[in-house]
């Protein structure tokens, strides 16, 4: 049971944390042909997609209402209706995630009003799907803008059994999977992966893999996303024969996927760790009928011999990690399942479901990454796990640091890494354990220089005389 | 800030854009919009004054997802690479106490990090709930005695160019002339030709490039108070109204800076770029022609002779290899032309040339650079980029880094010229740079493995060709 350390300071230095728009324009990225417009000003956007951008190293589709001071003193829900008349016609999405921001909340937007006159006003564009999805950035953090937006298309987008004649188990073999904000592209494929290996067919919501995976195509340009889960899914996860749901952020939204559904769910805080994906398999095993593949089992050895590989080096380890809350939560599990202890654990927001009171750490600081540096500091940490922001924290405490999280930019590939799984786990114990190697010199014994000793050399010396070619043959000789 | 201000700021006099019908910039459209808002385009003109806490008074998304987000060197200090945020949360919002946060706020960072000054930068959120931060900044310049400097830059103000503008009047408005300029050092009196005091405004040291140029200037006797804003000081700014002369750097954006030291002081102004060596020659004469003095004339001929002999040598191999090349440009405003001239520099041929952002005077210098039917994209959307790219038979796509990624889903080689990169390209040395990545990315193995389809995939499309032929 962890001690929430609530916010204390009226500044934030370094922040941490990533805002809700952001968040849930990413869970519109992993649909296909969408388009994420935000309610907000145009740097709201222009903001995001750099910041997408440079995590990705992709083009991103992301547009705005463009609010500027007539329509945000007069009312800038007529830019919704505009924009999204203007995104129908110009690029032709499947679908647009309408995603508010701080401004048009504080202003007072009716979001679900205005989509619905963009409804009565363009019925030409039936066809395209709008979600509407509350994100002010003064509340929450990516996660939870990327939970509310998972949400928000259920709630917009998935039909009650009842009405639309769907029964759980219809379709035996799919399975939905609700895939949370801590997933990386290559989590979700490696995901998808696993399951098809049951000879099950996979739904992901949303398909990161499909998407922002890094992938070319032949096209040479497109304005919606590259790929992702095609919109017309939606009406078929009442058919499945169950959800998985991955990341306590996303449990609300399966609530209501069930409730809406009947389909039964398996719910995961993390895929993260042996102990994890060996409930996963087990579940999938189950749902699927089929024993879990023997190349699993090789995995699970290779692991487990891992482990004892790094244990020598993770055991009593000291780590400090910041991220969002489910991602903390992994992680956690992750290295305390190696002896490692957590001295710092940083999130940027207080979410209230219970993932954080759970953490089995002493603390947990609500905070940014100068709360993180101080306490690192003050309980001696030996590795940072956070974000490229972190490489600096992590730069000025003399340590090395392991990049996860959002954002990462200074770092190629960052956003395909595998975490899950018992590769992704034993390459992760991997990477800890070099980065433990790479500082030996931290426990190793201070030579000491008896006094009576015979000795004459002077290390140091000798080693400039051979460094310098210019100093003098005889410069080392004492005497 | 009042309506009647933002109107006055796009109203920029010194403006090539003012003299169309319609002023300043236009209205942007709901659905088809891209670009930065005025709060972007403040932090970006101010945030390489590295001294300076700079504090993003908003929500996060404000400073969270653009902090520390720019390629600006610093020579010295790293305080502006902090993020400072007060991270408005809803309560702050609902009870008003955005204000109070504020202040408390700017305590915290002159207490933990003793910066020279604090400048806040207001954002969408507390301008709409009406937080007083000019009243704030100055009751905390009162209780803390640095100063505290106010940036009145919400984004739905306008555009970037706008926020550019909008710190360029906070600087005029609250830093400039507030201290006179240290007496030169004294290795500097025993110079034997008279130092010269010059600004630069723009030049915003992207990857260290200015250092390629400032040592040029030392060469030559211009002592540089103050660059706005790459790698400044915040006491460098207070006295930018000492200064002979002011060079605009590759930026129409703060020519209300340059406007106004001109009035108000009397300071002359002129528009220059160091990118390209016919750019970087013009530059450094435009500085001895606008201060006037015959000594600095002829030193100036003197050291361009032997810069140019030199960098022209060291070049010779690389012009071989890119002579010929087919550019298509597209990067904004004064840049459209700036770069031109470096690229042909290089005997690269210049096929067409954004202009989205280039003022009347831009066009003309773009024809007479590259002819009257130089071919000028207004519209720079991605698809009508590759098509002109195609159309053009165009060699590789020089852009902001924006562009960068279209251009690489399409496989076409690609630079990138904007404020992202890593890579420095001023002056005669930065063209050393600047050939480098040409060759590095048009030269590159990998474009015909990475257009090349999947063996398997053209092993199917013959056997299909030929089961046509056979049918048939």
């Amino acid at each position: 049971m962890a001690e929430i350390i609530k916010r204390n300071k009226a500044l934030s230095v370094s922040p941490l944390k990533t805002s809700q728009p952001i968040g849930a324009s990413l869970a519109f990225l992993g649909l296909q042909k969408a388009m994420p417009m935000m309610h907000g000003s145009q740097g709201c956007t222009a903001f995001g997609k750099v910041f997408f951008v440079r995590h990705f190293r992709e083009p991103i589709p992301l547009q705005t209402t463009a609010m500027d001071q007539v329509t945000t003193i007069m009312g800038a829900d007529d830019s919704v209706v505009e924009g999204l008349k203007t995104i129908s016609e110009k690029s032709k999405p499947a679908i647009i995630g309408v995603v508010t921001t701080g401004l048009s909340e504080t202003q007072g937007t009716d979001i679900r009003q205005a989509v619905k006159l963009f409804r009565t006003n363009n019925p030409q564009f039936d066809h395209i799907k709008v979600v509407p999805v509350n994100t002010p950035d003064f509340l929450g953090c990516l996660e939870t803008g990327f939970a509310a937006a998972i949400y928000a298309m259920i709630e917009h987008l998935v039909p009650e059994a009842e009405k639309a004649g769907t029964q759980a188990g219809q379709r035996p073999k799919q399975v939905n999977v609700l895939a949370g904000s801590a997933l990386t592209p290559g989590d979700v494929e490696f995901l998808k992966e696993t399951i098809e290996s049951f000879g099950l067919r996979p739904v992901m919501i949303p398909d990161l893999s499909d998407s922002l995976d890094g992938h070319v195509v032949e096209e040479e340009y497109t304005p919606l996303t590259l790929g992702g889960l095609p919109v017309s899914e939606f009406d078929t996860l009442g058919c499945s024969k169950a959800t998985i749901v991955v990341g306590r952020a996303l449990y609300r939204a399966a609530d209501l996927l069930q409730k809406r559904t009947g389909v039964e769910d398996y719910r995961f805080d993390t895929l993260m760790g042996m102990e994890a994906f060996d409930r996963l398999l087990m579940t999938l095993q189950t749902l699927s009928g089929t024993p879990v593949p023997d190349r699993y089992e090789r995995q699970r050895t290779q692991l487990q011999d891992a482990m004892l590989d790094t244990h020598f080096m993770l055991g009593q380890a000291r780590i400090a990690i910041a991220g969002d809350p489910d991602e903390v939560h992994g992680f956690i599990q992750l290295v305390q399942s190696m002896g490692a202890e957590v001295v710092t654990a940083v999130v940027p927001s207080h979410v209230h479901n219970g993932v954080l009171e759970a953490l089995p750490i002493e603390q947990v600081k609500v905070g940014d990454l100068e709360d993180l540096e101080l306490s690192a500091k003050e309980h001696n940490a030996q590795i940072v796990i956070g974000n490229s922001h972190a490489v600096d924290s992590a730069e000025r405490l003399g340590v090395p640091i392991l990049r996860a999280s959002f954002p990462q930019y200074d770092f190629v590939g960052g956003f395909q890494r595998t975490w899950i799984g018992y590769k992704g786990t034993r390459q992760a114990y991997f990477d800890l354990a070099n980065l433990m190697l790479s500082q030996h010199a931290q426990h190793e014994i201070k030579p000491y220089h008896a006094l009576y000793s015979q000795k004459l050399d002077e290390m140091p010396e000798e080693f400039s005389h051979v460094l310098d070619p210019t100093s003098s043959a005889n410069h080392h000789i004492r005497h | 800030m009042k309506a009647k201000d933002i109107a006055q700021l796009l109203d920029e006099p010194a403006c090539e854009h003012n003299k169309k019908a319609k002023s300043g910039c236009a209205k942007p459209k709901p659905g088809a919009t891209a670009g930065g808002c005025s709060f972007d385009g403040a932090q970006i003109a101010l945030l390489p004054i590295a001294d300076v806490a700079h504090i993003v008074h908003g929500p996060i998304a404000c400073a969270g997802s653009s902090w520390d987000n720019r390629g600006t060197r610093s020579s010295g200090p790293t305080l502006y690479r902090l993020g400072m945020t007060t991270d408005l949360t809803e309560n702050d919002i609902i009870m008003g106490r955005g204000e109070k946060r504020l202040f408390h706020a700017i305590k915290q960072a002159v207490e933990t990090y003793s910066p020279s000054a604090v400048f806040i930068y207001n954002t969408c959120v507390p301008a709409l709930i009406g937080d007083d931060i000019e009243s704030v900044c100055k009751a905390a310049e009162k209780r803390w005695e640095v100063p505290v400097i106010p940036v009145d830059s919400a984004g739905f103000y306008g555009t970037k160019n706008l926020g550019n503008r909008i710190a360029g009047e906070a600087m005029v408005k609250y830093v400039v002339g507030t201290r006179e300029p240290d007496p030169l050092p004294e290795a500097a009196a025993n110079a034997p030709f008279k130092i010269h005091d010059v600004n630069l405004v723009g030049e915003y040291n992207i990857a260290g490039e200015f250092w390629h140029v400032l040592p040029l200037l030392d060469k030559l006797g211009l002592r540089v108070l103050c660059t706005l804003s790459g790698d400044a000081r915040f006491h460098e700014v207070q006295t930018m109204h000492r200064a002979e002369a002011t060079m605009m750097v590759c930026s129409k954006a703060m020519l209300n800076v340059a406007r106004k030291l001109q009035e108000t002081f009397g300071t002359p102004w002129f528009e220059g770029s160091f990118y390209g060596i016919s750019d970087t020659s013009q530059a450094l004469r435009d500085f001895a022609r606008v201060i006037n003095d015959p000594d600095l004339t002829e030193r100036t001929e003197r050291l361009i002779e032997s810069e140019e002999t030199r960098i022209r040598a060291a070049l010779e191999p690389w012009r071989e290899r890119l002579k010929g090349k087919r550019v298509l440009l597209y990067t904004g405003g004064v840049k459209s032309w700036s770069v031109v001239s470096a690229l042909q520099d290089l005997g690269m041929v210049v096929v067409a040339t954004g202009t989205k952002k280039s003022t009347e005077e831009d066009k003309a210098r773009i024809r007479e650079l590259m002819g009257e039917d130089a071919k000028m994209i207004e519209d720079g959307n991605p698809r009508a980029l590759l098509n002109t790219f195609r159309e053009q038979r165009a060699d590789i796509l020089i852009a902001g880094g924006r562009n960068m990624y279209t251009a690489l889903k399409a496989k076409i080689p690609f630079l990138d010229i904007n404020q992202e990169r890593e890579f420095g390209y001023e002056g005669y040395e930065g063209m050393l740079e600047l050939v480098r990545q040409l060759a590095l990315t048009i030269e590159s193995p990998i474009w015909p493995a990475v257009r090349q389809p999947a063996p398997w995939k053209q092993v199917a499309a013959t056997a299909e060709t030929e089961a046509a032929v056979a049918v048939a």
